[in-house]
């Protein structure tokens, strides 16, 4: 194996609250190379918070810290600001959970995306407008020219959720976050939305980091996969790994997955006290 | 079972929603049914704004008639006999029905007539013409002071907030609330006029220089430039700096605090993340994307703010002996000047229509959700 796209050691996110510091992510400690990995647990397990950790975007007044969070052989958290912000969107990207809040309400979604290459790259005008056209069109948009001027109220989620997609792969990323990128959107368009995702990174050859608290959708869509709970990893399988899932906690998950060729009266309920210490 | 589905299906074929979801550019027919629309839209606001002025009108009426106040009394004096009374009372159409009074006052508040003033022997009319640009000259001045400190130093403060610079700029806007207008006046007066003599003192203008450029707008700023006379111009803007410093000051702390709590709200937004992971640098993700949306609701309070200067501000006016329409308004309302009284009445309130309707439009300007 290459020497790791991600490489981070014993992450730590930290809280201050009234009863004394808290610990959101405690200890986390994994590598990613161009492959897809998944990250599951129920919420306000860390999940999330660890993306986040992972770009420096945990506002103030948590704190990061870690042995090693390497990218690329890069100390993030040695980076200045104005160095992070380099690498940021260009290196490494992340799509957020709901079109609706997460794109800029007053900007054209075309204006939004020409940002995202702007930010790092001068373009001549005609290049970039050509570049933001292809780019819709790889997420599957019909009429990108029309769209791109249409402003993020004026389209469905699941469209909305294909121009994040876009503006974040725009700038050719070596690594996509994805923080649960359909669990705002209709059944019927989550799986449109993760194929376009497959298709980016597979293409490309990229890696990313898909965030869910859905153990299925994530086992069909990586090859790796970590479960977290109360911010610590409990469980790291392959994805055709899962069914011998030793943690009870994973166990527990996937026994209360209710399947469609049984009939149950009653799904299990997680009995907690099987792995917590007291 | 299967009806049901049957009914399903048919139902979905007919969904509007389910039309292509990439609808034709538009055709010539639906840009001229646009067009029609936005001429129907004035339309309405031209209407709105008609009534809403009416009722303006109404209201003024109905105060002046009910008023202690005798406007007959207030011409024929308290002594005279019964027949002179009500003589001026038939001249002064006081005895006809309501509703003909009434019309008669939109007519003639329609011709620009607003009657006599009886203290100042003026038309209304003339007495606004004279008093009014004087109030709007340092309202419109001390809003600009508002605007230029106040936006920034809200947006600095939200952009640091808990800092020291977020402390200080929320002690100023503390201030602002705190600090009474004549107090402010009359410490200003002592320091930067009778201690410092950087600024003059009361008035618009010293007597010298009085009546001096041709009254073309009434704002002495304006017409000592249109003049092209230098030195009038610095005497009124040293007479006029303090108050529209007082008044900024105040439209400052306000505009200032809003825009302080309207960045915070945008700043926790989920899209200021999505710009911060695209790697837009601070001052862009600050202005670009989190002051733009905020523009709607500043107009609002701008407008009111500025709406508020342009009444007059009685306490800034009698300090600094500034001739306006708070000013004025005020004597009338002493002097039992009705027609004054309500003649500044009107003009206050069309200024409100007027600048609730300016943000109207420039919301629909801003905001594309509007449209």
């Amino acid at each position: 194996m290459t020497a790791p796209l991600l490489d981070i050691e014993n992450l730590r996110v930290t809280f201050p609250t009234s009863t004394g510091p808290v610990d959101v992510v405690r200890g986390l400690s994994f590598a990613l190379g161009r492959e897809r990995l998944g990250i599951v647990g129920e919420s306000g397990s860390g999940k999330s918070m660890t993306g986040r950790a992972i770009l420096r975007l945990v506002r103030p007044p948590g704190r990061v810290t870690a042995d090693r969070l390497h990218f690329d052989g890069i100390d993030l958290l040695a980076q200045s600001p104005r160095r992070m912000r380099l690498i940021r969107g260009a290196r490494i990207s992340m799509v957020m959970q709901d079109p609706k809040f997460s794109l800029n309400p007053v900007m054209t979604i075309g204006a939004q995306i020409a940002e995202a290459v702007l930010t790092h790259e001068r373009v001549s005008r005609v290049d970039l407008h050509s570049r933001v056209v292809a780019m819709l069109e790889a997420v599957r948009i019909d009429d990108p020219d029309r769209v791109a001027a249409l402003y993020p109220h004026e389209v469905s989620g699941g469209m909305g959720q294909r121009v994040m997609i876009a503006m974040m792969l725009i700038p050719q990323p070596d690594v996509l976050i994805a923080d649960e990128p359909t669990s705002a959107l209709d059944g019927s368009v989550q799986a449109q939305v993760l194929d376009i995702i497959n298709e980016q990174i597979t293409s490309k050859g990229m890696g990313l980091i898909l965030i869910s608290h859905d153990l299925n959708m994530v086992a069909s869509y990586c090859e790796r996969i970590l479960v977290m709970y109360r911010g610590e990893v409990v469980e790291e399988c392959r994805a055709d790994a899962l069914a011998d899932a030793r943690h009870p906690y994973t166990r527990g998950l996937l026994a209360a997955m209710p399947h469609i060729d049984e009939t149950r009266d009653e799904l299990p309920v997680l009995d907690r006290r099987a792995w917590t210490t007291p | 079972m299967r009806r049901v589905l049957r009914e399903e299906s048919v139902r979905l074929s007919q969904d509007p929603q389910t039309e292509p979801p990439h609808a034709p550019r538009r055709s010539p027919a639906a840009l001229r049914r646009g067009a029609r629309a936005a001429a129907i839209d004035l339309g309405s606001v031209l209407v709105a704004l008609a009534l809403t002025f009416l009722g303006l009108l109404a209201i003024t009426f109905v105060i002046g008639r009910v008023v202690p106040i005798d406007p007959v009394v207030a011409v024929v004096g308290d002594r005279a006999p019964l027949a002179v009374y009500e003589k001026a009372r038939a001249e002064m159409g006081l005895d006809r029905p309501l509703l003909v009074q009434f019309a008669a006052y939109v007519g003639h508040v329609a011709r620009g007539d607003l009657g006599l003033s009886v203290s100042t022997g003026n038309t209304v009319a003339a007495d606004l013409r004279r008093v009014f640009p004087a109030t709007l000259e340092v309202a419109t001045l001390g809003i600009l002071i508002g605007v230029l400190l106040g936006v920034p130093m809200g947006v600095l403060a939200a952009s640091r907030q808990g800092s020291l610079t977020d402390q200080l700029i929320r002690v100023v806007g503390l201030l602002g609330y705190a600090v009474p207008a004549f107090w402010l006046g009359l410490v200003g007066l002592a320091v930067f006029y009778a201690h410092y003599r950087w600024v003059s003192g009361p008035g618009r203008i010293d007597v010298y220089f009085d009546g001096a450029v041709e009254p073309r707008t009434g704002l002495l700023l304006i017409d000592s430039l249109l003049a092209g006379d230098i030195e009038v111009f610095g005497n009124a803007l040293s007479h006029i700096l303090l108050p529209a410093a007082v008044l900024g000051f105040f439209s400052l702390a306000y505009i200032g605090r809003m825009t302080r709590s309207f960045m915070l709200d945008q700043l926790s937004q989920e899209f200021i993340t999505t710009a911060r992971v695209k790697g837009v640098p601070e001052w862009r993700v600050i202005w670009r994307h989190a002051f733009k949306p905020i523009r709607v609701p500043l107009i609002t309070v701008v407008g009111l703010s500025y709406a508020g200067l342009l009444e007059g501000s009685v306490m800034i006016e009698t300090i600094f002996a500034w001739p306006g329409i708070g000013n004025y308004l005020t004597t009338a309302l002493l002097n039992a000047d009705m027609n004054a009284v309500l003649g500044s009445t009107l003009v206050v309130g069309a200024i409100f229509i007027g600048i609730n309707k300016m943000s109207d439009l420039l919301y629909r300007l801003l905001d594309p959700r509007a449209r």
